[in-house]
């Protein structure tokens, strides 16, 4: 039972008793754990509803202890869309990976972010398609090795890797966007605060909302879990700017 | 309630309004636009949601999303934007999520043209989406029909936790007609959503899904939908009969607005001593398949003439259900031509003449 910012160990009540099917060091369980936290912080786990992708966290619904739907690939923004006006009281949000909603949803939530619809996005962002075996995401780096681009990816030839949180900003639709990391501890702590603001903005309804967080593939990337921390620090992170991109209190940073 | 002069898609639209949908979503496209029109300024006006979505891939799973929270939930398109919606038709489905999708069909494949087609009666009909899934579908000739078929539509939507399809053509969407709406609204009792997600409070958690990754599961929900499948072709057919009598050599098998064209043909052949039927099916999934093969085996019959705005989709089911008993013909026109009463008059003299010539030559012989 989850009691206080202080018990480190407590399961949140928003978590499922449950083993996940998550490869060791993967740090979508991390994120599972903050979305859950704030849930539980904030008193909303009797009205949230939450919407599965498809991609390594599809049965995210198994782990998560409240009402959750399963979306279509890349369509978790028009579900949530779709719930969330027909049922303004409840809380909404979306789970979704790199592949999900940077490439084949990307209309999705290009446009629920500039209708402002009052839902809030966690956006796992680990530079790959983790489900599928490792293929190349609208996200992987240039030069970075994937089965789809085994000699590194060619920007020449695949674009530049998108930065979701930049492309989203630069919607005039007043919405909440940071970009967070769970690689460290004092990281997981800055994205604890952040995904809890996503919420609380959401229960306010003042805005949609999106957090972006940096996360690892060890099995994909062919890496221990330490070298993929370390990784994503050294690579990632130089790509991938973290801060807070839009807020309605303080417009673009 | 008195009659009033109403154009087809506004009517369907406000049938929808008062089954008790207040949940719309909607993207652009002719012939069917009027829908969207006539919904943004009525949502308000009732409280409900409406709202133009990115595309119809989005209106789709628009829908998915809105119908799990245990909303009557509506949306209009045409032919290229029903293809965009299988995904979410699919996933709902399997998902058994109900929903109500109108279809004003036009000419295709591909981009096609603006005018009125019946072409996409396969899709409808067989699937559309992957899986082995079906969706009910219902075909209105008339404005008022289609007012009663969207009322009803709901109704069974929410029956089978199923998507119903009301499919009509650009001409049903674009004529006014004098229609009649319920005073009130009453349908039969449905037990209450309680699958619907509306938060886990006092019970566990409902998850809306159509993922089964054990083999064994996944069979036993198509087995469980099957179920529900069988239950509709039972329970479920709907079909007219015109002007169906022991003199009838010929048998009419045609839907929608064509199988009134086809009733206006069978009046003017009255009275020309030729006398026809019309078997008009009002569900096209689950088709009237008895009924159908009662009316085409009746010892009068000689031939049966299936006519469509296509290239002859339903007649795949008209050959499938009558088994070769009986000679069928068909006529089509399609790329958003209506074929006129003269048309399918002068396919059905050259049958009997056909018809009449190798009946002498049989007695001859
Ligand atoms: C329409 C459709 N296309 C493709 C797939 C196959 N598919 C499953 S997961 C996935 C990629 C998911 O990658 P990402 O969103 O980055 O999530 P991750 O697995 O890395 O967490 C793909 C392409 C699918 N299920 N549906
Ligand atoms: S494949 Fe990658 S993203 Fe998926 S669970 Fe394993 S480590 Fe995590």
């Amino acid at each position: 039972m989850f009691q206080s910012e202080t018990t480190i160990f407590g399961r949140p009540t928003a978590l499922r008793e449950t083993v996940t099917h998550y490869c060791p060091g993967c740090t979508h369980g991390v994120i599972h754990r903050l979305v859950a936290e704030a849930i539980d912080q904030l008193g909303l786990r009797e009205r949230t509803v939450g919407v599965a992708p498809v991609g390594c966290s599809v049965l995210a619904y198994n782990y998560f202890n409240c009402d959750f739907l399963e979306s279509p690939h890349g369509r978790a923004p028009a579900l949530a869309t779709g719930y969330k006006r027909s049922r303004p009281d409840m809380i909404v949000f979306t789970y979704q990976g790199d592949g999900d909603l940077a490439s084949i949803g990307m209309s999705e939530i290009v446009h629920a972010a500039n209708r402002n619809e009052k839902f809030t996005t966690i956006f796992v962002n680990n530079a790959i398609y983790g489900m599928t075996g490792g293929q190349m995401a609208p996200t992987t780096l240039a030069g970075q090795v994937t089965s789809t681009c085994p000699a590194g990816r060619d920007i020449a030839k695949t674009g530049h890797p998108i930065r979701m949180a930049e492309l989203l900003s630069a919607l005039v639709t007043p919405t909440y966007i940071e970009r967070v990391s769970v690689h460290s501890p004092q990281h997981i702590i800055a994205a604890k605060r952040a995904v809890r603001r996503a919420f609380e903005y959401q229960a306010a309804n003042r805005c949609f909302s999106m957090v972006e967080v940096l996360s690892t593939c060890p099995t994909n990337w062919g890496m221990t879990p330490s070298d993929s921390t370390a990784w994503l620090e050294e690579n990632l992170l130089k790509y991938y700017p973290l801060g807070v991109y839009r807020s309605p209190d303080k417009g673009a940073v | 309630m008195a009659k009033i002069l109403m154009k087809g898609n506004e009517a369907i639209a406000e049938a929808a309004i008062r089954a008790g949908s207040l949940v719309y979503f909607c993207y652009p496209i002719t012939p069917q636009t009027e829908v969207a029109e006539y919904m943004a300024k009525r949502m308000p006006e009732v409280g409900g949601v409406f709202l133009q979505a990115e595309s119809e891939i989005a209106v789709g799973n628009m829908l998915f999303g809105a119908s799990s929270s245990g909303r009557r939930v509506f949306t209009s398109s045409s032919s290229p934007g029903i293809s965009l919606m299988q995904e979410a038709i699919s996933y709902m489905a399997g998902a058994q999520l109900p929903c109500v999708i109108l279809n004003i069909m036009r000419g295709g494949p591909g981009l096609g043209g603006i005018l009125p087609a019946q072409s996409d009666y396969l899709q409808a009909t067989k699937g559309g989406g992957h899986g082995d899934y079906r969706v009910l579908v219902l075909a209105p000739s008339s404005v008022q029909e289609a007012v009663d078929l969207t009322m009803l539509g709901f109704h069974l939507a929410d029956k089978y936790r199923n998507p119903v399809m009301i499919i009509g053509d650009g001409m049903i969407g674009q004529m006014m007609e004098p229609v009649e709406f319920p005073e009130k609204y009453e349908e039969p009792e449905l037990p209450p959503k309680d699958w619907a997600a509306t938060g886990a409070k006092g019970r566990p958690p409902i998850v809306i899904k159509s993922l089964h990754l054990d083999p064994y599961v996944l069979e036993d929900n198509s087995i469980v939908l099957d179920k529900k499948y069988r239950q509709m072709k039972r329970d479920e057919p709907r079909y007219e009969l015109y002007k169906v009598s022991p003199g009838n050599r010929i048998l009419i098998v045609s839907y929608g607005t064509m199988a009134r064209i086809c009733q206006t043909v069978i009046d003017e052949l009255e009275t020309e001593g030729i006398s026809v039927g019309l078997f008009r099916p009002i569900t096209v999934f689950p088709y009237p398949e008895e009924a159908l093969r009662k009316e085409a085996n009746k010892k009068n019959i000689e031939s049966i003439l299936t006519v469509e705005m296509s290239m002859g989709q339903m007649l795949e089911d008209v050959e499938r259900i009558v088994q070769g008993a009986r000679p069928i013909k068909f006529f089509g026109r399609t790329g958003g031509i209506v074929p006129t009463p003269d048309e399918v008059k002068e396919q059905i003299k050259k049958m009997i003449r056909s018809d009449t010539a190798a009946n002498s030559r049989k007695k001859r012989g």
